[in-house]
């Protein structure tokens, strides 16, 4: 009877009271289905928390953060689960998120932590993902001139999409255009979020498609299947780590700051690595799960600094689309 | 006139300016936040695609509508009349079961590729720019069909009989008769259908593939979604604006055919033979063209009807509440004008009428961004995402509403005004006993309209919904992005038959006994 929302809006009929508090968590649209780590997570946390922990999926992780400057302190968000390293100065800049309340965890990323808003729960390395049978190209210059066609994601909506966008400019500087004009011709499509893609390449519509080093694990362990790599590339891989937050103006502070504990405990960092397929942020007392040794390792982690994402981010999304426009 | 302020009139003209209010708001609230914009690289190529592809997409619509509208004004065969009427019906077919349909059959997966991998040909891709066009053309071409049928349709039967006199061969045929009313019609119907591709919302989002294939429509939604930047979206709405405006301008110096109703006419007598297999060919191929990816959606989406997830169902449910409010706004708005247009006669009824005529200069998704910016500082845009697209909607379909029953209004005023007056009746009594049921057939079919548009509606309710307000088209364009194709077919076809029930039930409860 949802559909009547509106009019209930209009005859401004009371909100029903909650016997159990609330905890509205905001993220991306895969960590919420069936597979993803949502449904896990919101058990083991309902457990320990005596609240109604509800996710609302929204786009991928770059819309996410459009969204909440959308609905700014209005939000209905408590926590945001899904940002990214990428995105975390412009988030910050917002003034929208608090204190994390989390302090000297040991984290296991490749990179110093030290932020007291935005807790990560796992990392990896972007890569293209491809069959097995398929004779990938070795860095972007080699991709550029093949005719592989990939499919990507759009910067502005997700992070992947930003994460390939940073990487191209990391990798290869003044001459990131030339690169996207090269491999303009490559991509088959643009998707708004990375389950667009993912689904598409799974389909069968192009070689290859931008998603993590990880990937590959996910096919091996859950549906027992070999047939996918990563493609290793020589300029080295960009690096991904993934962020909570809690929103500054949430009515439920505490609350959320035990989410985000929660998060970085052993029982959240367990769950996520066979139902995000991501490396944990902190590794849990069992190791990796079985699997993820057969990963490729880049040698070369490229970043760019936070203070930098977002000028860099918007040089270089001026250049994509221009490249990409023609 | 029988009260000169009386309710009616008052009422019409509370409509007109709820309108005037309504339009001017929002392109004022455009204008207001189109200062502290900047628009970059990427938005000046979306201006260049929107118009070529627009050319480019009623060029090629035109050149293949003139072929198949020949053979169909030169053949009768059973089934013709079936043939004209179901070129009318892309109209209210919702874009984004289109274009599930043309992925069906052209895309990677599709029975194109298919076939043509079976014969070792390489793979067709749908994304990118000539996809856009493919679809355009399919939803364009049935309505230049029509236009241009209607000219050969206007051609004197005579002409054509002292041709034949004459002795005039094909070539003949052309050059007198054929050539002079094709170059009369062309311009106009290629003017219609391109001013139609430049507001391409779904058909862009779905198919354009990234910043080589963006419409201004689309740049919209992105600046407003993907960059939070309000001002910029304001800046790409005056741009929308400013070239839905100029082809309107353009239009008013050609003489632009009529697009609704009409083609459903007479077969002229000739006797200017040609090959028929040739003419049946064509007919047949059009026909094939724009019932295959309806047939191919029906094949994949039938078995799936009933055990579609319990989302669409409750999307759907939303999608009837949007296009019941959207029928019932458009009629109330659009009946209170055209009577009041009635009573106020000469230059104050154009002017009404003018007013209810406002919705053609904005796109919805112009109207859509300025009320978001309007109301946003005040209330959470989804919280309000269906009324929007429910009164936008309403705006959008009533210049076709007002052209239904200005006429009918006029019509029942100068054949029973003078009776109605005699007998006292005046108000909302002349209103009840005398309008409305005389109304009933342009009442139903500009209800079914505004029911149907707004049933199909993605555009205004992509730019203002959140996950839980999603209408049927956007749960349907989540299953197409989550590529759970099965339910997709389903839920699109769900989605037709919804749209086709409340253009039919409204047109037709209005055509029933509406002579008593």
């Amino acid at each position: 009877m949802r559909y009547y929302a509106p009019l209930a809006l209009l005859l401004a009929a009371p909100v029903a009271a909650q016997d159990r508090p609330v905890l509205e968590v905001y993220t991306y649209d895969s960590f919420v289905t069936e597979w993803g780590p949502g449904p896990a997570i919101e058990e083991a946390f309902e457990a320990t928390c005596a609240c109604d922990l509800r996710f609302t999926a929204a786009g991928d992780g770059a819309a996410l953060l459009s969204r909440l400057k959308l609905e700014g302190a209005r939000t209905d968000a408590d926590v945001v689960v899904g940002l990214d390293s990428n995105l975390m100065q412009e988030a910050g800049e917002t003034g929208l998120f608090g204190a994390s309340g989390l302090a000297d965890v040991n984290w296991d990323l490749p990179i110093a932590w030290e932020d007291d808003t935005f807790v990560p729960f796992d990392w990896g390395y972007f890569a293209f993902v491809h069959r097995a049978d398929f004779d990938a190209p070795t860095d972007f210059r080699a991709l550029a001139e093949s005719d592989t066609s990939i499919l990507i994601q759009d910067p502005r909506s997700s992070t992947p999409g930003l994460g390939l966008l940073l990487w191209v400019k990391t990798a290869y500087g003044e001459e990131a255009e030339a690169i996207w004009d090269g491999l303009a011709d490559n991509i088959v499509t643009v998707t708004p979020g990375w389950s667009e893609a993912y689904n598409l390449f799974l389909e069968g519509e192009a070689d290859m498609v931008l998603s993590y080093t990880t990937s590959p694990a996910y096919h091996l362990i859950a549906e027992e299947d070999e047939g996918f790599t990563a493609a290793a590339f020589d300029e080295g891989h960009y690096l991904q780590v993934e962020v909570a937050a809690a929103v500054a103006s949430s009515d439920q502070t505490e609350l959320a700051q035990d989410f985000l504990a929660f998060l970085s405990s052993g029982e959240a960092q367990s769950i996520l690595p066979t139902t995000n397929w991501m490396y944990p942020a902190k590794t849990p007392e069992g190791g990796l799960p079985a699997g993820f040794d057969t990963l490729i390792a880049p040698e070369v982690a490229l970043l760019v600094p936070a203070s930098e994402t977002p000028e860099t981010t918007d040089a270089a999304l001026a250049e994509w689309l221009t490249a990409l426009g023609r | 006139m029988a009260d000169r302020a009386g309710p009616l009139t008052l009422a019409g003209l509370t409509a007109g300016a709820l309108v005037v209010a309504l339009v001017v708001g929002s392109l004022a609230a455009v204008a207001w936040r189109a200062g502290d914009g900047a628009l970059g690289p990427g938005d000046w190529g979306a201006v260049r695609f929107t118009l070529w592809q627009a050319a480019l997409s009623a060029g090629l619509s035109i050149i293949l509508a003139v072929p198949v509208a020949r053979a169909l004004a030169r053949r009768r065969f059973p089934g013709r009349a079936a043939v004209v009427t179901l070129l009318g019906a892309p109209f209210i077919l919702p874009v984004i079961v289109a274009i599930l349909g043309l992925l069906m059959v052209f895309g990677r997966a599709g029975w194109i590729n298919d076939a043509g991998g079976a014969l070792g040909l390489p793979p067709v891709s749908i994304y990118g720019a000539h996809g856009v066009i493919l679809a355009h053309v399919f939803f364009n071409l049935p309505l230049a069909v029509r236009l241009i049928l209607q000219g050969w349709q206007e051609v004197p039967a005579e002409s054509f009989r002292l041709a034949a006199n004459l002795g005039f061969g094909a070539r003949d045929m052309f050059r007198v008769i054929e050539w002079p009313m094709l170059r009369a019609v062309l311009p106009g119907a290629a003017l219609v259908i391109s001013l139609i591709c430049t507001s391409s919302f779904a058909v862009a989002l779905v198919l354009g593939g990234g910043p080589r294939a963006t419409t201004i429509e689309l740049a919209i939604y992105q600046a407003f979604r993907f960059d939070f930047d309000l001002g910029r979206a304001a800046l790409l709405a005056g741009l929308q604006l400013g070239v839905t405006v100029g082809a309107g301008l353009l239009a008013l110096r050609l003489s632009v055919p009529q697009a609704m109703g009409a083609g459903r006419g007479r077969v002229v007598a000739r006797w200017d033979g040609g090959r028929g297999w040739l003419d049946g060919a064509i007919i047949a191929a059009a026909i094939l063209f724009l019932a295959l990816p309806l047939l191919a959606l029906t094949v994949r989406g039938l078995p799936e009807l009933l055990s579609l997830p319990a989302s669409v169902w409750s999307a759907a449910g939303r999608s009837i509440w949007v296009a019941a409010l959207s029928a019932v706004l458009c009629l109330a708005l659009s009946l209170a004008i055209a009577v009041a247009a009635q009573r106020l006669a000469g230059r104050r009824a154009r002017g009404l009428e003018l007013a209810g005529m406002l919705g053609l200069a904005a796109s919805p998704l112009v109207l859509g961004t300025g009320l978001f910016i309007l109301i946003n500082p005040w209330i959470r845009p989804d919280r309000v995402a269906l009324v929007m697209t429910a009164l936008i909607n309403a705006v959008a379909a009533m210049p076709f509403a007002l052209r239904a029953l200005v006429p009918a209004v006029a019509r029942i005023e100068a054949d029973y005004g003078r009776l109605a007056d005699s007998l006292g009746l005046t108000g909302w009594a002349r209103l009840r006993r005398l309008l409305l049921p005389r109304l009933r057939r342009p009442l139903g079919f500009a209800g079914g309209l505004a029911a149907a548009l707004s049933m199909g509606d993605l555009g205004v309710i992509a730019l203002f919904a959140s996950a839980d307000t999603a209408t049927l088209p956007l749960q349907l364009y989540r299953l197409m992005g989550a590529y759970r194709m099965d339910a997709a077919a389903g839920a699109a076809l769900l989605l037709l038959a919804l749209s086709l029930a409340a253009f039919w039930l409204l047109d037709r409860g209005g055509r029933m006994d509406a002579d008593a």
